[in-house]
């Protein structure tokens, strides 16, 4: 955090002045461990056994917090009896289809009554809750349509004791009975004493009277099981009653400045705005089909229908209306995935011919660079938006390939068009932090020469498409002629204003006037709404985003600084910070509570909850929507009101996180008969993205390091804002690897010497720094290796270097589709790379030593 | 006490004497004070090199690096053992000869420990590049800080030499002396030196002197009772051999460790004795001369 969160680092260091302890999980020895009270080196790969082995130890010795995880947890709820662990399954759940390699999940739902994700694969459902059978060949992960009985209606069955065999506490416990610190140990490379030492820290600084906080970032998302990672760290939390509370939850450091903003208002594929899902394509599909199939009955996302007519509304003004389903059949729908290597995938086989770069550089950036630069090569047009000449705008005449001999420059027809960007500083706007805060920031000064802002680019774009399309009659072009783009412009540049989007965001009634939160908004069409989760940052027509009382000035929870969404609340759930009687579970961590005199909600934050919902609230049986939830469904955003221990619907990959061994791993898998993520989502073979052999075939000792990629704090992700820096450029000047003195005298590896590393895809060289901050662990008893890989070089810029991420593979996430950049394996050895059609050779060599074919590291 | 050196410069009515404390043992080694100097003082890039001296690839103060952020790999000494570099037998040059092949010995033991320390221009309250800069170029000013005119520099470099910490440093293209200002433009304005703006763990805070030196006396009290028994300031005693500096530093081991002289003393402290010595041996002569020619004419 402190390597690349320097500034959010700062709140960590104020918590550690005021006794807090920092504990810093991670493979090296970082600035962030520099600074933390301990440092736990791990191998990479291996976090699900290690938290899985927080999890059995606050099992086993009861330190979980009872009453919170019987209130407002789903401990009690009992199962279906056709449901299989892992445990019974020797690795697999049930519902495992082999053909399709996906889960068909209707066995993990609760027993009696099916519920909703509230996030993830909200659309598994579509057919049962339409009693269509229309199975749609969308891929996997984006779909999993199957018939079934209509859904029994009524809460989940519980028992409160949590004794019953059934019961998700119970199912649980025999999950991670297995997760022992031996098995920590063996798997993580983590010595006993020290686990034992992480296990009391955090469970003695968790209960009534104490919280503790979970920080993460692409350490934990860029694996195989990326998502069962944060889902380990949340049964965890939940565990120990750590959500809705102050000081608890789990944080996700976020890549960029506003990554958080654009998952908001998504730059995602699968999402619309405020994680309203993307619709999928089936037959006979209108508004109500698909609010019935992708909203919950119950809680807050039973009011669905109302946030998408009004982002419909916001889309498509008054040409929404309620006679053509607001519009619903404009928006596009979704016939698989379309994540970032899907979209190289379709480059690369000619379907996809344009593309925009907007402040991205996937020529180092992404996985597989060489696909990222090969795809582009196959497309007609190439737009990159940025500061300077990236890797991305440059590769047809300089790239990798061109030294290889594998593109040559004439040949290449891709017409690439380079367009300044202007900077944050060069433009209004607004971020959203990790916390869900929004910060509004002024223009300082106006962007040099040709640069423009994003939101100029985008706009005159728009307006240019729609004057060339005003005269066509043909249906297709409806949605973009009927779209509300009106957006007033200023100065000279005719600059977007800002504002006016914002506005928009922000939403209206239907005189103008704009609206002051989300429970304003209507399913009518009466109400525009840009995002429903943000409606309100524009209240009373102030742009809440632009304040800035000092802290000094205000109380702890700093409720004048900026505004959080939903409903300026900066703590969500919070109603979990008071017992099911409303009251505070301490003095010390009080945040919001029940006013029996008044009849409502108050406290130091927005009560995230009705506020004059008594806790002693029981809804009526037909009651849908938040008028479902009762006075302790603390977890207003869920179907069932309560924090999941466990997932019954919305995951590919399991209810329950499941320790499997990345991809590409020297090491067999301790816990389980299966080696990797069973569903992990592998792209279509291709020869510049062979996967390496699993541990104990033949091959799989020629790769016999872990590594890992990561940032430094001097430059950002793929160099574009850092390496053409002179003073940035100047403190990280090349491209170097990291690794521990055993592995040096190993390798024959000197000091500033040139390493050259290799996996199955790629071959790059980097200078060395051998250091005690890379721990040599003890893995499965034996010695292990890590190398350490920071990825912001390319060819370009003052600092240059090779790229980092021309060595991994495109074995991805099922649920979110990202890269395994976190834990591969690789060969390190001293001196240079070969130069031109020699390193291709050396890789084509180092395949065949390993035996590697098309099927290599496919296997299920 | 320390007003009268900012008196004595001319100074009659000057604000209090300001200057930097910077608390090392919350450095996160982001570097930003390095940034943020070179951005707002226009100071050149000065070197695209790869050092293998940890994360330090800026090396040390000097004409282009007003601010310097060192990074110290170590094994932490265990209880008990005595600190310092514990490579007091090292013979320096050879070790200087090896440093490219093979990084810093380690020795075994104690917990892993990475040091990080911003550096900058002391300040000193006696201050040897003043006292020797011969064109005036050199100046104190009201807030008490040392800085350079670079219109007025001859580039002579007698400052260089002086200086007991190795601080300022002439550019090779123009030949002049630079140093940290304490950003004096901003101060005039009553913005804070551009470094301890952009620190985000307030590890470099600016204020005036007095003042800060009573924060760092209850800082090193409270992590001594936490356990830190090598928290110790650096520069902070006005009776040390420079009087005292406007920069110092809480530091978590011995000054050697982070390149730090241990016992700085203002090179010309020995100037009035030297001339004393020098005016009488003057006088000798000059008595001996007039005794020879009177001698003569006798």
């Amino acid at each position: 955090m402190a390597e690349c969160h320097p500034v959010g680092f700062q709140w960590v260091m104020e918590a550690k002045a005021r006794g807090a302890k920092v504990i810093h999980i991670d493979p090296r020895f970082t600035r962030t461990s520099a600074l933390a009270d301990v440092h736990v080196p791990l191998r990479a790969g291996s976090d699900i056994a290690f938290l899985g082995g927080i999890i059995n130890h606050v099992l086993r010795t009861d330190a979980y917090f009872r009453d919170y995880v019987v209130a407002y947890t789903n401990g009690p709820v009992i199962l279906r009896e056709d449901f299989q662990d892992t445990e019974d399954l020797d690795g697999v759940f049930s519902g495992l289809d082999p053909d399709s390699r996906s889960y068909d999940p209707a066995t993990w739902q609760y027993r009696g009554v099916d519920v909703q994700p509230a996030s993830g694969q909200r659309d598994q459902q579509f057919d049962k809750l339409n009693g269509s059978p229309d199975v749609t060949e969308a891929a996997r992960g984006e779909s999993h349509g199957s018939g079934g009985p209509t859904i029994p209606e009524g809460e989940p069955e519980r028992d409160e004791t949590m004794t019953h065999p059934r019961c998700v506490f119970q199912v649980l416990k025999r999950h991670y009975a297995r997760y022992t610190p031996e098995m920590v140990e063996r798997i993580c490379g983590v010595p006993q004493d020290l686990f034992r030492q992480v296990c009391d820290l955090v469970t003695e600084n968790s209960g009534r009277d104490r919280t503790t906080a979970f920080a993460y970032a692409v350490g934990w998302t860029q694996h195989t099981v990326g998502v069962q990672y944060i889902r380990a760290a949340s049964v965890l939390q939940s565990l120990l009653g750590n959500i809705g509370r102050p000081g608890g939850g789990i944080l996700a450091l976020r890549g960029h400045a506003s990554i958080q903003g654009s998952t908001d208002i998504p730059t995602l594929f699968n999402l619309l705005s405020g994680y309203i899902p993307m619709p999928h394509a089936h037959e006979r599909q209108d508004l109500d089909a698909f609010v019935r199939a992708d909203a919950a009955p119950k809680g807050y996302w039973g009011n669905m229908r109302a946030y998408l007519v009004s982002l419909l509304k916001a889309y498509w003004g008054d040409a929404a209306t309620a006679e053509n389903d607001f519009c619903f059949d404009y928006l596009p729908r979704l016939t698989g995935s379309h994540s970032t290597y899907e979209t190289v995938m379709a480059q690369l086989d000619g379907t996809c011919k344009g593309y925009f770069l907007m402040g991205e550089n996937p020529a180092v950036g992404s996985a597989n660079a060489k696909l990222q630069r090969l795809g582009m090569a196959n497309l007609d047009w190439l737009v990159v938006r940025d500061f300077s000449l990236i890797e991305s705008a440059t590769w047809w005449k300089d790239g990798p390939e061109t030294e290889t001999g594998e593109l040559h420059t004439e040949d290449v027809g891709t017409e690439v068009f380079f367009l300044p960007a202007a900077a944050h500083t060069e433009k209004d706007g607004s971020f959203t932090n990790t916390q869900r805060l929004l910060q509004w920031h002024h223009q300082a000064v106006p962007p040099p020469g040709e640069a423009r802002s994003d939101l100029w680019f985008t706009f005159h774009l728009g307006r240019i498409i729609r004057e060339k399309l005003a005269a066509s009659a043909d249906p297709m072009d409806r949605p973009l002629l009927d779209l509300t783009w009106d957006y007033p412009t200023v100065g000279e540049l005719a600059e977007p204003d800002a504002e006016a989007v914002l506005a928009e965001i922000n939403g209206h009634d239907a005189e103008g006037a704009p609206l002051s939160g989300y429970d304003r908004l209507a399913d009518d069409g009466s109400t525009s709404c840009g995002c429903w989760i943000y409606c309100g940052v524009l209240a009373d027509g102030v742009n809440q985003a632009d304040r800035r009382t000092p802290g000094d000035v205000q109380d702890w929870v700093a409720a004048e600084w900026g505004w959080a969404w939903p409903a300026n609340r900066r703590v969500l759930y919070n109603r979990a910070s008071a017992d099911p009687d409303g009251r505070p579970w301490s003095a010390r961590k009080a945040l919001v509570w029940w006013d029996a005199e008044q009849g409502e909600w108050t406290g130091h934050d927005v009560p995230d909850f009705k506020k004059d919902k008594a806790p002693g609230h029981l809804p009526p049986k037909d009651a849908t929507g938040p008028e479902a939830l009762s006075g302790t469904d603390a977890f207003i955003m869920q179907a069932d009101g309560k924090a999941w221990l466990y997932v019954p619907a919305g995951l590919t990959d399991g209810p329950l996180p499941t320790h499997y061994e990345p991809q590409d791993s020297p090491f067999p898998n301790l816990l389980y008969g299966r080696l990797r993520n069973p569903v992990r989502h592998l792209l279509p073979p291709h020869a510049d993205n062979r996967y390496q052999p699993g541990a104990g075939e033949p091959g799989s000792e020629v790769f016999p390091y872990v590594a890992t990629t990561y940032r430094l704090t001097e430059h950002h992700t793929a160099g574009g804002m850092s390496r053409w820096q002179p003073y940035l450029a100047e403190l990280q000047p090349e491209f170097f690897c990291e690794v521990s003195p055993e592995l040096a005298a190993e390798r024959g590896l000197t000091h500033t010497g040139w390493a050259t590393i290799v996996s199955a895809r790629a071959v790059i060289e980097a200078r060395v720094l051998v250091t005690d901050r890379m721990a040599t662990l003890t893995v499965h008893g034996r010695p292990l290796h890590q190398v350490g890989l920071p990825y912001h070089w390319g060819p370009n810029g003052h600092s240059t270097g090779d790229a980092a991420n021309e060595l991994l593979h495109l074995s991805l996430d099922p649920n979110t589709h990202i890269q395994e950049a976190k834990a591969f394996a690789v060969d390190i050895r001293p001196g240079r790379r070969p130069r031109g059609p020699a390193a291709r050779e050396l890789v084509l060599r180092y395949r065949a030593r390993a035996g590697i074919d098309a099927e290599t590291g496919t296997e299920m | 006490m320390t007003d009268d050196i900012v008196r004595a410069a001319g100074h009659t009515d000057p604000p209090p004497r300001m200057g930097f404390f910077t608390d090392t043992s919350v450095c996160i080694g982001c570097k930003a004070c390095e940034v943020a100097c070179k951005e707002w003082n226009a100071i050149p890039e000065d070197g695209l090199e790869l050092t293998g001296m940890s994360y330090d690839n800026t090396q040390g103060l000097g004409a282009s690096t007003w601010r310097h952020v060192a990074f110290i790999e170590q094994r932490a000494p265990a209880p008990g053992a005595a600190s310092g570099t514990g490579m007091e037998d090292v013979d320096v040059f050879d070790a200087a000869r090896g440093l490219a092949d093979s990084p810093a010995p380690s020795a075994d033991g104690g917990e892993m420990r990475w040091l990080m320390s911003s550096d900058v221009c002391k300040h000193c309250t006696h201050a040897a590049c003043l006292d020797v800069c011969p064109t005036g170029s050199l100046f104190r000013t009201e807030f008490g800080s040392v800085v350079v005119q670079e219109d007025i520099c001859n580039g002579c470099g007698y400052c260089v030499s002086a200086c007991p910490y190795g601080v300022i440093e002439r550019r090779p293209d123009d030949g002049r002396a630079w140093k940290c200002t304490l950003c004096y433009d901003r101060l005039g304005v009553g913005m804070e030196p551009a470094c301890a703006k952009s620190c985000p763990t307030e590890s470099i805070q600016f204020g005036p002197l007095e003042e800060l030196r009573e924060r760092a006396a209850d800082r090193v009290q409270q992590l001594h009772a936490a356990g830190v028994g090598s928290a110790r300031l650096y520069g902070e005693d006005p009776g040390d051999g420079v009087g005292g500096d406007g920069a110092f530093f809480l530091l978590l081991d011995e000054p050697e460790v982070y390149g730090l002289p241990p016992d700085p003393v203002v090179t010309t402290r020995d100037l009035p004795g030297m001339w004393r010595h020098a005016a009488a041996a003057a006088v000798s002569l000059a008595a001996l001369a007039v005794a020879g020619f009177a001698g003569r004419r006798r």
